[in-house]
């Protein structure tokens, strides 16, 4: 399997999402420089976080409109995977290949720290090898993750399960006290209706050894790969 | 012609060093030359009055590559990796404007470091601002962390790690100070040159306009006058952490050429400094035209372009004929960057204005300003401090309340409410982050030193994983301190004493350090008593880096911090930096599990001096600095690493502000699980019993162990000669005890107890989380 990691200018995260999928994970990656057209080597696409452009208008506003981004429209519509992390998810938003959008955090401040998700839907590429209703303890790190949506699209979200992870308590209540973000209904992670586009705020490839405290988030990638190759990985 | 008509008053300059101009140039200096020289010679830009004390302090040591007078100082790790690193203030623009302050001034620190060949791979902080019930202090605090981390967090390098104080004598005039640690191979470090002429200078970054004109030699190197007139000040300019990871990037690249002979940060005082020092280093002579650098204004003068602090920008020596792969790689990453003169043999700055020649000046003469010697004079304070009568104070009455408003002092309780605003885990290598007693990041996993992975088109393939690995996985531990009060009472004593408990903050996790740098904060060094406190710091500092064996790598002073003539505490912040060989032994202060024992390393004695305690309950900030013994010190610290390595330690912990009461607490905090509590039981020595419980004697460590290895380590301890008491036990019913056992009084060998402390953990950890957050959070 080779993965794509998608490098915009601005994009930081590019070289922690490579440690985990190639050194952590065993996979075959390169990185994919935002000006490329062709990505027909790739099995998967992961658009890692960052500051694509310095945030400038919104996150992931600027990052939309690159060469990258349209083949990855035509890779998605293939039916490729593709997996947006923090501004990844953003830049999916205003790209259109996820609903919703981003507003800056309710507080108004940059929150950096532990948080827990709830697997919502542990039957998609993404979330395949979690198990049901599992807590992952995985870090969050922005300015801009408070998720919004109309009505109408979160009742589509709710209705065909494409929301993916709720920020949760430890022990996998959702409240509004573990909601980092004042995102709607807690939504930290969505998967699109045909089930192979998704994004997440929180950073699975910082949660992925337990040195750093966590393995959580290999259980995302581990999925994807056993998506891709019908081989269970042990994580 | 009054005073300040005086061409040397427009440039910040003396009437004796503008006559020194005169004798050096042997003519008068035009406008320009005259601007060249006030900003080359200014205290921020010249160190002329901490020059000459900077020279005693320890400079070298085995590992040290890179010692002061560059951009950043190096030191080895191995033959394939070296650590790049210093720190720097940005107080008075903090003060200013404490967003764009602060902000710029991790953009300046993360540049000294890349522009060494370093990729970034840690920043710190250490802050000080006024009691936080003023609402402009308020303001500064979210302003400047706001700032950092706004900077920082784009740039995608973590925070790991940083100190704050909140204390009076910081009203007028808060610290911002930043430091960076980058990684890079030695083979690749790049240094401040210019040489070989013919060769080019290319400005790489983004186009110059007029903002921070004068900032380093107007605004750094005087003080504030109280009477509101900072808006008179030059500009703080404003940073653009986006441009400044572009620029990275592409620093980083050109530097996998060997196109770059040398490269410098156009930081404070800009285009001038940067050219003057490069071609000073390499001993040649410089050529530039100011109208060939990218400039975002119109009409600027010669002077302007040479002084303008305009950020992301980086002075280049390119090897003639290799410009256009300079050019290449800056087009890659969106970065402007143009050739503005070439390197010449002739020692002389020359600077032309389309072609026309404006100022020609030695180089070495800008890079060479007057040495002082100033005036000391101790104190008169020092004397009436030391002899305050501490018997006046009472014991109290409420231990618990006592222990629940030290552990809720913004100056002890978490400061979760400031590093939960900057990014600590981006790069996927920090192992310990912000709030431990210092911060560590792995080495050898997602960040290589130098470029982006990505210019070298590293395959996959080869690379089938991480188990199994012959060698323990290593990090680098760092932490950053200074107790203002304690030097503020014994600049001397208080400063060896920051060296120390930055070396035991690394300690304490099993890392053993390494070097230093050090960012001393004070006030106007033309004050005699100012003076005397600055030179008796450095002593100090000297005599701790030597005991320790952490030799000082370069650093920063910041001299004129006062408003109205009221000086900040003397402030020389300690940057250290500390290498862990073994991160399966890392160790961190919360208590792991019920049953193990707690055990006190070092001597307890009554000391209230500078104390949080005596400040915070009492009001009085009096007495002398704690005792510090050093070679005491390096023996705890050596035996310490000792049973950290042999797997003897189970949670280690520096006992510091608020004493040993509140060290313990902490570590019932930092365990994070309200279950977790402890039972411990003082021996009480001569004095006052709050002097013991809540006094900051130094060279003291918590740790505890296992029931099953407490033997071995007491078997340690005693062979390694260092003082130790078991004090009690790890317990399972989340309360937190305290008792003090005094001696009887018909036989030493009968101990009266004493119950002083008895909370739940969670009401500790409520009144430790809410520390800042009560002040900030309306």
């Amino acid at each position: 399997m080779r993965f794509g990691i998608v490098v915009f200018p601005g994009t930081n995260c590019e070289m922690d999402t490579f440690h985990v999928l190639c050194g952590v994970m065993g996979q075959q990656v390169d990185y994919v420089w935002y000006e490329t057209r062709d990505l027909a080597h790739y099995d998967a696409i992961v658009i890692p976080g960052g500051f694509s452009y310095g945030d400038r208008v919104r996150g992931g506003a600027l990052a939309r409109h690159t060469p990258v981004m349209e083949a990855i429209a035509a890779f998605a519509a293939r039916g490729g995977l593709v997996l947006g992390i923090c501004n990844g998810f953003q830049i999916l938003t205003e790209a259109g290949l996820l609903p919703g959008a981003f507003r800056p955090n309710a507080h108004g401040r940059y929150r950096c720290g532990w948080s827990h998700v709830r697997v919502e839907n542990a039957t998609t590429p993404f979330t395949r090898a979690c198990g049901p209703a599992r807590v992952l303890r995985i870090p969050v790190s922005h300015g801009e993750g408070n998720y919004q949506a109309d009505s109408d699209t979160l009742r589509a979200l709710n209705e065909n399960r494409q929301v993916l992870f709720r920020y949760c308590t430890p022990e996998g209540e959702v409240t509004p006290g573990a909601n980092p973000n004042g995102s709607a209904e807690n939504i930290a992670g969505i998967v699109n209706r045909a089930g192979n586009v998704a994004g997440l705020m929180p950073h699975p490839e910082r949660a992925s050894e337990e040195v750093l405290g966590s393995a959580d988030g290999r259980l995302l990638f581990a999925s994807m790969v056993e998506f891709l190759t019908g081989r269970v990985i042990r994580v | 012609m009054s005073e300040l008509q005086q061409p040397w008053s427009l440039v910040g300059l003396t009437e004796a060093e503008y006559r020194r101009v005169v004798e050096v140039l042997g003519r008068e200096p035009n406008y320009t030359e005259l601007q060249m020289f006030g900003v080359m010679w200014s205290e921020h830009c010249a160190y002329k009055h901490s020059k000459a004390a900077l020279r005693r302090l320890p400079t070298r040591g085995e590992r040290v590559l890179q010692g002061p007078g560059e951009n950043a100082g190096v030191v080895k790790i191995d033959d394939d990796l070296a650590v790049a690193f210093k720190i720097e203030s940005h107080n008075h623009p903090s003060f200013v404007d404490p967003f764009n302050g602060a902000a710029t001034g991790v953009g300046g620190i993360l540049r000294d470091v890349f522009t060494m060949g370093a990729r970034p791979v840690a920043t710190l902080n250490s802050l000080r601002f006024g009691p936080l019930d003023d609402p402009r202090q308020r303001e500064l605090l979210k302003g400047a962390v706001a700032g950092i981390g706004h900077y920082g967090n784009t740039v995608g390098v973590p925070c790991i790690g940083g100190e704050v104080y909140f204390d009076e004598s910081y009203r007028g005039n808060c610290l911002v100070n930043a430091m960076c640690i980058g990684i890079v191979r030695p083979d690749r470090i790049h240094r401040g040159i210019a040489a070989g002429p013919g060769n080019a200078l290319m400005v790489v970054g983004a186009p110059t306009g007029r903002d921070g004109i004068h900032a380093a030699s107007l605004l750094a190197s005087a003080e504030f006058s109280g009477e509101g007139r900072e808006t008179d000040l030059p500009t703080v300019p404003v940073g653009d952490p986006f441009a400044e990871k572009m620029l990275m990037e592409a620093c980083l690249e050109l530097f996998e050429t060997d196109a770059v002979v040398g490269i410098q940060d156009m930081g404070a005082a800009g285009l001038i400094s940067s050219s003057a020092e490069m071609a000073a280093r390499g001993g040649v002579g410089v050529e530039l035209d100011v109208r060939k650098v990218p400039a975002r204004e119109e009409g600027m003068e010669p002077w302007e372009f040479l002084l303008s602090e305009s950020q992301e920008r980086m002075l280049v020596c390119v090897k003639k004929g290799r410009e256009a792969e300079v050019e290449a790689i800056c087009r890659k990453w969106g970065v402007g960057c143009a050739v503005i003169g070439r390197v010449t043999d002739d020692g002389m700055v020359r600077v032309l204005d389309s072609g026309e020649v404006v100022a020609e000046v030695p180089a070495r003469a800008l890079a060479s300003a007057p040495v002082y010697h100033p005036e000391k004079a101790e104190p008169a304070y020092l004397a009436e401090l030391r002899a305050f009568d501490w018997s006046v104070l009472p014991e109290p009455e409420d231990w618990n309340g006592t222990l629940l408003r030290l552990l809720g002092s913004p100056n002890i309780g978490s400061r979760a409410w400031i590093y939960e605003q900057f990014d600590h885990m981006v790069q996927a290598g920090t192992v310990l982050g912000p709030g431990g007693d210092a911060g560590v990041i792995r080495l050898g996993a997602a960040v290589s030193p130098g470029a982006h992975d990505l210019t070298r088109q590293q395959s996959g393939a080869e690379l089938p994983g991480r188990p199994g690995q012959a060698v323990p996985p290593r990090g680098i531990a760092a932490s950053v301190d200074c107790n203002g009060r304690y030097v503020y009472l014994n600049p001397r004593r208080g400063t060896a004493i920051a060296v120390a408990e930055a070396a035991r903050n690394c300690v304490v996790t099993g890392a053993r350090p390494v070097a230093i740098t050090n960012n001393c904060n004070f006030g106007n060094p033309e004050k005699p008593e100012i003076f005397w406190t600055f030179d008796e710091a450095i002593s100090g500092m000297a005599e701790a880096c030597e005991a320790l064996g952490t030799p000082v790598t370069g650093g920063n002073v910041s001299f004129y911090n006062e408003t109205s003539g009221e000086p900040i505490h003397p402030t020389p912040t300690i940057g250290m930096i500390a290498l862990h060989e073994n991160l399966d032994r890392l160790t961190t202060p919360g208590f792991k599990q019920a049953g193990d024992v707690i055990l006190l390393l070092g001597e307890t004695r009554d000391e209230l001096g500078g104390s949080e305690y005596a400040r915070l309950i009492h009001g009085v900030l009096a007495g002398d600095a704690p005792a510090l013994d050093l070679a005491f010190e390096k023996r705890l610290q050596d035996a310490v690493l000792r049973a950290i390595h042999e797997g003897l330690v189970t949670a280690a912990h520096d006992v510091a502000e608020g004493g040993l009461a509140v060290a313990l607490a902490e570590m019932a905090v930092a365990a994070g699980d309200p279950a977790l509590g402890c039972q411990v039981s003082v021996f009480l020595g001569e004095g006052r019993v709050d002097g013991q419980i809540f006094g900051e004697s130094q060279s003291r460590i918590l740790v505890t162990t296992t029931r099953e290895q407490v033997g071995r380590l007491e078997a340690l301890l005693m062979v390694e000669q260092i003082p130790f008491r078991v004090l009690g036990d790890v317990t399972a019913d989340g309360r937190f005890r305290l008792a003090a056992l005094a001696p009887g009084s018909q036989s030493a060998h009968v101990y009266r107890r004493q119950e002083l402390i008895d909370l739940p953990v969670a009401e500790l950890a409520r009144a430790h989380k809410e520390a800042i957050p009560r002040w900030m959070d309306e």
